[in-house]
């Protein structure tokens, strides 16, 4: 775990001139599970979208798989497509499971995918759903077609954001399992938002807590828990409301 | 009848291929002028069809702007091409106005969602177009329903010159005065059936969307 994949420097995202975000440095290594955790608003959701390249940061600059990216430099799509995100509330294209599932391959220009869809899909345990209508899936399931959509890319980076939120315990462990899985077998770094500090225990190697739109903290999953620096965190893990 | 399709799908085919980007990029970007853009293209969608042909009259007659050319890109008036034209411009705003509002229906997370998967600007206006298919097509209907029934414009513009730009709403009117009702009925029918069984078409092309 020691390649950096993310060298975030005095980055910042401001939008109508009210600053949300300001990380004024941030690593994140191959193949670890980075849990970001924090009250609502606290700028968890736009630190991803400027890990995916969705927006640039208003300064700074992030270096990616040793390429630097600025507000005025944005990474090229070939990039930008090593990296990808499974949202809170996932849009499923109104097509099959198996076609949602291939639709980021066929982005790509690939032409046969039949033996990667249908391994990822088994991952999942959707195999028997695949052609059915993603529309009409439960939430639980169709959480798992937007994990699969992304697991098939085969990423550098996976980015979570709240995956489990609304989610079912049997379908928050379902996912769970998978994301453990992913980073086990494709090495896969993952950056994980979550509200959950049980979620961020039991899968993460490191823990970030953010608080408006900064790094409060940032240790080891261990230390974050057991030796927190800041009595912020502390209060965080144990539930308390910190603003 | 021939005639008929033809001039009406031609004006059909150009506005789908100007109404359909032009509706798509009101649907997805937000910039100065839009409001005003939209406003525009909503009266556009209520054009008296009749005005729409004095106007391109006014324009391809000889003392008119574009009749003054006397470019062979432009056609004169009493011709099919001058049909195309006036047609045209009664159906795209349809087009482009109906193909707007159903890409501002889809989720705008999509757009975010398809992104993060890795798709380019324009994978993403066609993933948004193909979740907006049923509008889309929607709005072709519309666009053809609008000129396959009109009847001011083409009689302005076309002149109902037989065997050249009589097509079957003017020809419906000529026999209806000449009080040949028999055949006004029959052609009446045969354009009700055109308009019937090019919508059942297209109700076929949005495939099983409607089922669900």
């Amino acid at each position: 775990m020691s390649e950096i994949v993310y060298h975030l420097k005095e980055v910042t995202k401001s939008y109508n001139g009210r600053r949300v975000l300001q990380v004024d440095s941030l690593d994140i290594q191959r193949g670890e599970i980075l849990a970001v955790v924090g009250p609502s608003g606290a700028g968890k959701s736009t630190l991803l979208r400027l890990l995916n390249f969705l927006e640039p940061p208003t300064s700074g600059s992030i270096r990616f798989l040793d390429s630097e990216f600025s507000p005025d430099r944005t990474p090229p799509l070939a990039l930008r497509r090593r990296v990808t995100t499974v949202f809170q509330r996932p849009i499923l294209l109104n097509r099959t499971v198996w076609a949602n599932v291939a639709y980021g391959l066929q982005l790509r220009g690939q032409r046969e995918f039949t033996s990667q869809v249908q391994a990822t899909l088994e991952q999942v345990g959707l195999t028997s759903m695949a052609h059915q209508r993603a529309r009409t899936l439960s939430g639980g399931e169709a959480q798992r077609v937007a994990l699969a959509r992304a697991m098939v890319l085969q990423p550098d980076v996976l980015l979570l954001d709240e995956p489990t939120a609304n989610l079912d315990p049997y379908n928050v462990g379902l996912i769970e399992e998978i994301v453990h899985m992913l980073n086990a077998k494709q090495s896969a770094s993952l950056v994980l938002v979550t509200h959950n500090v049980f979620q961020a225990k039991r899968l993460a190697h490191r823990v970030a807590l953010m608080l408006e739109g900064q790094i409060a903290e940032i240790a080891d999953v261990d230390s974050f828990f057991e030796s927190p620096r800041d009595p912020r965190t502390a209060a965080f893990a144990r539930g308390e409301m910190v603003y | 009848m021939a005639l008929s399709l033809r001039v009406s799908g031609m004006a059909l085919l150009v506005s789908a291929l100007i109404g359909i980007p032009l509706g798509a990029m009101m649907g997805l970007s937000r910039f100065r002028g839009r409001k005003l853009l939209i406003a525009l293209l909503y009266t556009g969608m209520g054009f008296p069809p009749v005005v729409v042909g004095l106007f391109v009259y006014l324009m391809l007659s000889r003392s008119g702007p574009f009749g003054q050319l006397n470019s062979p890109l432009i056609p004169e008036l009493f011709t099919a091409g001058a049909m195309v034209i006036a047609q045209t411009i009664i159906s795209f705003p349809l087009v482009a106005g109906f193909t707007m509002a159903a890409v501002m229906g889809v989720d705008p997370y999509l757009r975010q969602q398809v992104q993060a998967l890795g798709a380019t600007r324009w994978q993403t206006v066609q993933s948004v177009l193909t979740e907006a298919r049923v509008g889309v097509i929607v709005s072709i209907i519309a666009g053809f329903g609008s000129i396959i029934s009109e009847v001011g414009a083409v009689m302005l513009v076309g002149g109902n010159i037989e065997g050249s730009t009589r097509v079957l709403t003017t020809a419906i009117v000529l026999e209806t005065r000449k009080g040949n009702f028999e055949l006004a009925i029959a052609l009446g029918i045969i354009l009700l059936s055109i308009s019937f069984l090019t919508n059942v078409a297209m109700l076929r092309l949005q495939g099983r969307t409607f089922d669900e």
